[in-house]
């Protein structure tokens, strides 16, 4: 049980660390540079890692920039040669160290995840329900929708520079959301009758009912199209991840020992 | 005796099933919910694109 777990977590880790770095990490990253001040929102500073398509649109293009030529704006920032190449290496190892933890961390948490989702195969066998691939697949999905999607409708994955309310209660509501769209979700796969399905119906809406913690008002630095980038590409690299990592468990979890 | 030993056997399947269930839901915890700064920091790129609740 907890091979199957292992092999399918860590894979599953790998294959996340991967999306991560091709489409969600640049995010984050400038996201932090609005957190920081690096760049600021409205202040006319194109974004560097933005590609050329906005370069054609003028009319969107900040007046007090120099709107001559898009490359020396990009270079500008590193203008003092000495500094910047001294600088570059420091970042580079902080980059490399970064990225490794955050490699280990994908790795641990679909390390965690896969231990979840096979002690739920064990407990289906236990009653009679043979878990194969084709059924992992569609329990990875439902895991995507419990541990992902489901918190995501309240509390959407945060981009660096925006605003949230308070940790211990979006926490909180978080694992609420989680365990009763698990069961919820469980519920409605394998139970039998109406009032399964009404339960069901009544544990996947409650945490929505009740409602995620809320900001007051909205001061967050980011720009809005960053944030929601970012949170449909999270989302969207965690349903391939999740996916993955379901059919793999199950694959080898229905294989003979 | 049959009986005795399938009603084993299913309780043995159920306790490893909570124990495999508690270990993965320690190891969600450490990576995505510890309040922990040395673990908020390790794992923060990703606790934000995971969806779990950071800072």
């Amino acid at each position: 049980m907890v091979t199957s777990a292992l092999i399918a977590g860590f894979a599953a880790g790998l294959f996340a660390a991967l999306l991560h770095f091709a489409f969600v990490q640049k995010y984050i990253l400038l996201g932090e540079d609005y957190e920081t001040g690096a760049l600021v929102h409205f202040n006319g500073v194109a974004a560097p890692a933005e590609d050329h398509a906005h370069d054609h649109t003028t009319a969107q293009a900040p007046a007090t920039a120099d709107p001559a030529t898009p490359p020396p704006t990009e270079a500008a920032p590193v203008a003092e040669d000495g500094h910047a190449h001294s600088h570059d290496a420091a970042e580079g190892d902080d980059t490399f160290s970064r990225n490794a933890l955050t490699s280990l961390f994908f790795g641990l948490a679909y390390v965690g995840y896969g231990l979840v989702l096979v002690a739920g195969y064990g407990l289906a066998e236990a009653f009679g329900k043979r878990v194969t691939l084709r059924e992992g697949l569609l329990w990875g999905i439902a895991g995507f929708a419990a541990f992902q999607l489901a918190p995501a409708m309240g509390l959407e994955p945060e981009l660096p520079g925006t605003m949230a309310a308070d940790l211990t209660a979006r926490q909180i509501w978080w694992i609420g959301t989680a365990i009763c769209t698990t069961a919820g979700l469980g519920l409605l796969g394998y139970g039998r009758g109406v009032v399964a399905m009404i339960g069901a119906a009544v544990l996947l809406a409650i945490p929505h009912v009740i409602g995620a913690p809320e900001l007051e008002s909205y001061s967050g630095v980011a720009p809005p199209e960053l944030a929601a980038t970012f949170a449909a590409r999270s989302l969207g690299v965690g349903l391939m991840v999740w996916s993955s990592l379901g059919a793999m468990a199950g694959w080898l979890w229905s294989r003979p020992q | 005796m049959t009986t005795q030993t399938q009603v084993s056997s299913k309780a043995t399947a159920l306790m490893s099933v909570l124990f495999v269930a508690l270990l993965g839901t320690a190891t969600v915890f450490l990576t995505g919910f510890a309040h922990s700064q040395t673990l908020h920091d390790a794992a923060h790129d990703v606790r934000h694109a995971s969806g779990f609740p950071c800072h």
